[in-house]
């Protein structure tokens, strides 16, 4: 059924740390380990080892330089994927009820048994998050990692999605974002977690922390004071010698 | 937007087939005989020739039929229904006209009600999203409706009307491009806002997140061709709307006929630059509008 529930009991989604993100791509490559096995189809690769490889993700991470009026440009590495939406517009469009928001958790699936593959909720999804397979000739996107977050096969430690379990620097977290007193819910007043693009009216669960304020000034060049040197004793008697002759 | 060849066939020869069917319904022409079965039998192939066409882009098509199940929120469900419905309720009045027995006007008037429905079904599949701004506009229900009633009227041979909706259509397309110019920067969305990072700065790419295409480059950020969009736009409506207006009120008999494959071909350029011309906002992760 692609009507979107009212309200969902939870809000599991993921809010992702732009200061603390490196951009190694960690989360990419263990979200598409995970996801050639076990849920739905596999996300396939054309020509992995040609000369125009291509493939299925569900997380791509970009790199941006943002350049302040006044001040040193620096990058952000930005991590994008799924944002599980309250108002998912990938989930009205839908034909066939392929597309559907969980009323238990609010995770948005796609049922692989139902999905034409006709791309429109693709074209729905300002975000990017949905890709077709080309192999299986339906859309895969992320799943929140729905059988391992409740798999009681694996480790305690292990019941989260596998990008947030791979992260070295910590920068993904996983929760419940319906509730204020989780983890990542006070994450996000703390750190003035924000929603991408809100003017496209799609109510996101996913936040983003952003960058944190640099504790030093800006400088130009941690090298820059080098340029100045002021020389003393001999070096300094020769250098106003030489530049007297 | 990548402009799959299969959807511009599909969204054009059905646009027209269900126009000529609406017109056929309605008695414009009244045909009967042999001529009837010709007729109706182009705007039956039109109208199904071009939705098999939409078949083609689907994954896996063998799954189709469940396409019917989300009319209450999906406009393509809606299509669906609304295409099935219409061409159901057209045999009779085809067969009446064919077979020359009475059909009562109510349902004459139906069917052609259901088959502008079925454009207008297709028209909101596009303007219901937002992520393409130039698309989320009244003007995208006015160009297929206004494409579909000037080409059926046109492959109905109805001269005085035909010419009056080409024109009526001409003046649409011209807004729709002046109009749909704006939409993107009216929506607001920009680099900062789609990363999160309104106010820290301006954001540019620094490294994409890979180096060869992926499924998003291919289908919504398409670039190409772009540069002979103004030439285009002359001769969609050159061809689509002005020329076989002149034609159709000038040329008598034979500029009727001629004025057809013009407009088919301005219809073609026309929806060419819909899909080519619309900026999905995901290219700003790509650091391009498109």
């Amino acid at each position: 059924m692609t009507c979107l529930p009212g309200q969902t009991e939870k809000k599991l989604g993921l809010v992702i740390d732009l200061d603390t993100c490196v951009g190694c791509h960690a989360c990419v490559t263990a979200c598409k380990g995970w996801n050639d096995q076990g849920y739905g189809a596999p996300l396939s690769d054309q020509e992995a080892h040609g000369a125009d490889p291509s493939g299925t993700f569900l997380n791509r991470v970009h790199s941006y330089q943002v350049s302040p009026p006044e001040a040193v440009p620096f990058t952000v590495h930005f991590p994008r994927s799924c944002l599980h939406c309250d108002d998912a517009p990938c989930v009205t469009v839908c034909p066939t009820g392929a597309s559907y928001k969980r009323i238990e958790d609010g995770i948005v699936l796609v049922n692989e048994d139902a999905c034409i593959g006709c791309g429109l909720c693709a074209w729905a999804c300002p975000y990017g998050a949905r890709e077709m397979d080309k192999a299986a000739g339906v859309m895969k996107k992320c799943t929140l990692c729905v059988d391992r977050i409740y798999n009681e096969t694996l480790p305690e430690v292990d019941r989260e999605p596998a990008c947030v379990r791979t992260c070295p620097t910590g920068a993904r977290h996983f929760g419940d974002l319906s509730d204020p007193d989780s983890a990542v819910s006070r994450l996000v007043a703390d750190r003035g977690g924000v929603a991408l693009m809100p003017e496209m009216g799609t109510k996101p669960v996913n936040r983003y922390l952003p960058p944190r304020a640099k504790d030093r000034g800006a400088q130009v060049s941690p090298l820059a004071p080098l340029l100045d040197v002021q020389a003393t004793g001999f070096a300094g008697w020769l250098d106003r010698v030489l530049g007297k002759i | 937007m990548h402009p799959a060849p299969s959807i511009i066939l599909f969204t054009v020869l059905s646009g027209l087939g269900f126009g000529l069917l609406a017109c056929l319904a309605l008695g414009l022409p009244g045909l009967s005989g042999w001529m009837a079965f010709f007729g109706w039998g182009i705007g039956y192939v039109l109208a199904t020739g071009g939705l098999a066409a939409s078949a083609f882009h689907l994954g896996n098509p063998q799954r189709a039929l469940l396409a019917f199940t989300q009319w209450r929120s999906s406009w393509l469900s809606r299509e669906a229904w609304a295409s099935v419905l219409a061409l159901l309720v057209m045999a009779p009045c085809a067969l009446a006209d064919w077979l020359g027995f009475d059909w009562p006007v109510a349902l004459r008037l139906l069917a052609a009600v259901l088959a502008l429905l079925t454009v207008l079904a297709t028209s909101m599949i596009y303007a219901s999203i937002r992520a393409v701004p130039r698309w989320n506009h009244w003007t995208t229900p006015a160009l297929f409706l206004g494409f579909a009633l000037a080409g059926g009227a046109l492959l109905g041979l109805q001269g005085g009307l035909a010419a009056v909706l080409l024109l009526g259509l001409g003046a649409v397309q011209i807004a729709a491009f002046g109009l749909g110019d704006r939409q993107f920067a009216a929506r607001g969305a920009s680099m900062e806002s789609a990363t999160g990072l309104t106010g820290r700065g301006a954001v540019s790419v620094f490294e994409q997140p890979h180096t060869g295409g992926n499924y998003l480059t291919r289908e919504m950020i398409h670039v190409v061709g772009r540069r002979h969009a103004q030439k285009l736009r002359v001769i969609a409506v050159v061809c689509a709307s002005l020329l076989p207006a002149g034609l159709v009120l000038t040329g008598g008999g034979a500029g009727l006929v001629l004025a057809i494959p013009l407009h088919m071909t301005g219809a073609l350029a026309a929806r060419w630059l819909f899909f080519a011309e619309a900026e999905h906002v995901v290219g700003l992760y790509y650091g391009r509008r498109g």
